[in-house]
């Protein structure tokens, strides 16, 4: 039975087959060459915002478009173009520079041996930022470790952030996590796991939780492009679009994976927001260093989940300006100077100029205000420092024990004891 | 003979495999062009070309099913999970396909697979970049366990496990990957030079799976380590100046039982020592295996000196970490017994 089925025809004969091949996808440029994002095209045209509800497969084409509002004239156009007073863009704004110089004092902070470790969003704060604006400030979100913008667009307390990255007697995780492994349930930001893609899925079952009460609550995720490779990144596309959950599931397509360009994520071959086509949910490519455009495809988002539309998967198109993090160094895998080229510039930049040209905003207040958020960051950082860094005034040992379970079992009892005080 | 890190004793060993073996394969996350965040691939995709040392997409379970794909067809894939507390998401691939292959099959497949991965805490790496998991795979029927102490070990060893037949999970406690760490964390770090286990023959060499290795001979107790915990049992035994008996396992399955009986048969006392947490650890089944074999000749109960029962706290780490003072104290009591 074995040889007459291995001696079975096929099709074709056998001088016709050629040796098969496969493919390593390789980025344009590398260390040593000069940086060359030429290859990035950018439609030239921005679709129109369709009703929210439009059936999804009359929306494929969003996920190979790119969503603008901020012109390289600065002006605000198109019908994604959102109805933000100058108030509201100054605040956002605020919020996103207050992310960024928070970002260099701790990773500063890391330089000088106060923690251990530290991830920055450089390049990135408009997405976390806008989309915090977007929800409202009950909305759980499901981070990944690069949106720490969300916590400070809404307000949360700066010392607090701090006192996680130092580990010290004030962190609310008992010195048990990497720094920046947030966890802020009164903030709406669930607690970051630091492994990748997890999260997605518990997202959905979140939102899944919440219609099931009858809340009004959304969830809302955010995963890199390195990540939507896990298995945790489909299943929540496969359960949102079963259940039609009013979830809001996030690529933040920023290029790079620590050392693997986005190419190896499978960048090169489609868009990461036409993962969602697959799956029969609506994905929308934005321009992630567009404050404007990240807040409108957000509230279209919002608005389409809670009609009852269900998920939409958001491609925020950035780059991610600085290091994976305080561990890495790019250089060793990436032209110098890339960031600076980016076609689509830096998200603060771009707001600043856009309010400049509104006539709402001038390189003085700009500079003042800078000055103002740099001290508002060194007052915390004080305080923050007063409660111990890394290694020093570290919570009690003792607590490592709490938390296993609810009730401390015999055994961990047992454990604590031998550990001695 | 060149002298070695175990980050440059493993680059050394794949190197070595991919030369004289066409179907060996390196991948996994950053090992291709930027050569693995701990740099343990570097400079292999240069050498031996992108088709045969590149980067995986972030999903480990992809990882070790295409590894499991390839072994299938009759390759010796290499692959990287870039931490052990990583590797959950390749579980499945794991103990139900890579574990099983040959056994359902009935001899029909197998996969030849080698999955190395950083392990170990004492960098400050928290819950997510500092477990040990040995004992989930060791429990896997089908998969064997390694985890070198040194060096010399490290290249013989994984030379040993591209070369088997059978799936091997390897891991390397990344605290040793520069220095014979013993667990002081508060001097300054030891490198491998010097040292004579980090003298490392540059070609070909194994080390057999299921080999234990004496590192001390002693007469007062045996000590069953591995890992990181050999470096801090040695330094542990010259502190307290007690004349134990160090015994590196190198391979948790298939076990030396052989060497660890006659040598717990000679001192009669045994202690065992891992950084993994002490409930169904492997310490478990070593101090059962010691109990079943040497009953008549035990003078005092197996010690198990491990982890606590707790994520690796990372504020706290060093109170987590088995360090030598509490291996110290465990001998004594089994002395004392």
């Amino acid at each position: 039975m074995t040889s007459s089925a291995a001696a079975g025809q096929g099709a074709t004969t056998e001088g016709e087959l050629r040796p098969l091949r496969f493919h390593v996808p390789e980025p344009k440029c590398r260390p040593g060459s000069a940086p060359d994002l030429s290859s990035i095209e950018l439609p030239t045209q921005v679709l129109p915002r369709p009703a929210i509800d439009t059936p999804r497969e009359r929306l494929h084409e969003y996920a190979y478009g790119l969503i603008r509002v901020l012109g390289d004239d600065h002006r605000a156009s198109g019908d994604w173009a959102p109805s933000l007073d100058a108030d509201r863009l100054r605040q956002g704004l605020r919020s996103m520079l207050l992310t960024r110089l928070f970002d260099q004092r701790m990773l500063r902070a890391q330089r000088t041996g106060k923690t251990s470790f530290y991830m920055q969003c450089t390049g990135e704060e408009a997405i976390a930022v806008a989309q915090a604006m977007a929800l409202e400030p009950n909305d759980m979100c499901f981070p990944s470790y690069r949106q720490q913008g969300l916590l400070v667009a809404r307000g949360w307390s700066l010392v607090d952030m701090m006192c996680q990255v130092y580990n010290n007697s004030a962190d609310r995780m008992k010195g048990r996590q990497l720094p920046v492994m947030y966890s802020a349930k009164e903030a709406g930001f669930f607690s970051i796991s630091g492994n990748l893609g997890t999260q997605a899925i518990q997202a959905v079952g979140w939102a899944m939780a919440s219609a099931y009460k009858g809340d009004t609550r959304l969830a809302a995720t955010w995963v890199g492009d390195g990540t939507t490779a896990e298995a945790d990144f489909h299943y929540a596309l496969t359960f949102a679009a079963v259940y039609r959950v009013p979830v809001l599931l996030n690529v933040v397509n920023n290029q790079w994976a620590i050392s693997s360009f986005q190419g190896i994520a499978g960048g090169e071959a489609t868009t990461f927001a036409a993962r969602a086509i697959g799956y029969g949910l609506p994905g929308l490519r934005v321009d992630g260093n567009d404050f404007l455009a990240v807040y409108a495809a957000t509230r279209w988002a919002i608005a389409r989940a809670r009609a009852g539309h269900g998920a939409t998967v958001l491609e925020l198109y950035t780059y991610r300006a600085a290091a994976h993090s305080s561990s890495d160094d790019p250089s060793g895998y990436r032209p110098d100077g890339e960031a600076a080229c980016w076609p689509l510039g830096d998200p603060i930049e771009r707001l600043k100029q856009h309010l400049i040209a509104l006539g709402e905003w001038s390189e003085e207040r700009h500079a003042a205000l800078t000055d103002e958020l740099t001290e508002v960051v060194k007052v915390a950082g004080k305080e923050a420092e007063s409660h111990g860094t890394l290694g020093r005034q570290t919570p009690d040992p003792r607590t490592m024990f709490d938390d296993v379970f609810k009730e401390l079992p015999e055994h961990l009892l047992r454990q604590r004891e031998q550990l001695g005080s | 003979m060149p002298s070695m890190t175990m980050i440059q004793a493993l680059n050394s060993a794949m190197d070595v495999m991919l030369e004289r073996d066409p179907n060996v394969l390196v991948f996994g996350e950053d090992v291709g062009y930027f050569g693995g965040v701990f740099r343990c691939t570097a400079g292999l995709q240069k050498k031996h070309g992108i088709n045969r040392v590149f980067d995986t997409p972030i999903a480990e379970g992809g990882i070790v099913g295409a590894a499991v794909g390839m072994g299938a067809y009759g390759l010796r894939p290499v692959v990287e999970i870039q931490f052990a507390d990583y590797i959950y998401p390749a579980m499945d691939q794991l103990t139900s396909e890579a574990a099983r292959l040959r056994y359902r099959s009935g001899g029909e497949f197998s996969a030849p697979i080698t999955v190395r991965s950083p392990c170990g805490g004492g960098i400050y790496g928290g819950q997510t970049h500092s477990q040990s998991p040995e004992a989930l795979f060791a429990h896997v029927c089908g998969l064997k366990t390694v985890m070198p102490s040194n060096p010399y070990d490290a290249k013989g060893l994984l030379i040993a496990a591209i070369e088997d037949d059978d799936p091997v999970v390897f891991f390397e406690p990344k605290r040793l990957y520069n220095g014979p760490f013993d667990g002081h964390h508060d001097r300054p770090v030891k490198p491998w030079s010097g040292h004579p286990l980090g003298e490392v023959p540059e070609g070909y060499y194994r080390i057999p799976l299921g080999q234990a290795a004496v590192l001390r001979p002693g007469s007062a107790v045996t000590v069953l380590c591995y890992g990181t915990m050999v470096h801090v049992a040695l330094a542990a035994v010259e502190e307290s100046g007690i004349d134990a008996e160090v015994i590196d396992l190198r391979t948790l399955v298939p076990l030396d039982l052989e060497t660890i009986e006659t040598s717990v048969r000679k001192t009669g006392r045994c202690v065992v020592v891992h950084e993994a947490t002490r409930t169904g650890g492997f310490g478990a089944e070593l101090s059962a295996q010691v109990q079943e074999a040497c009953f008549d000749y035990l003078e005092a109960p197996i010690e198990r000196l491990t982890g606590w029962d707790t994520p690796y706290p990372l504020a706290h780490e060093w109170h987590y970490f088995p360090g030598p003072a509490r291996v110290g104290a465990a001998l004594k009591r089994a002395l004392e017994y």
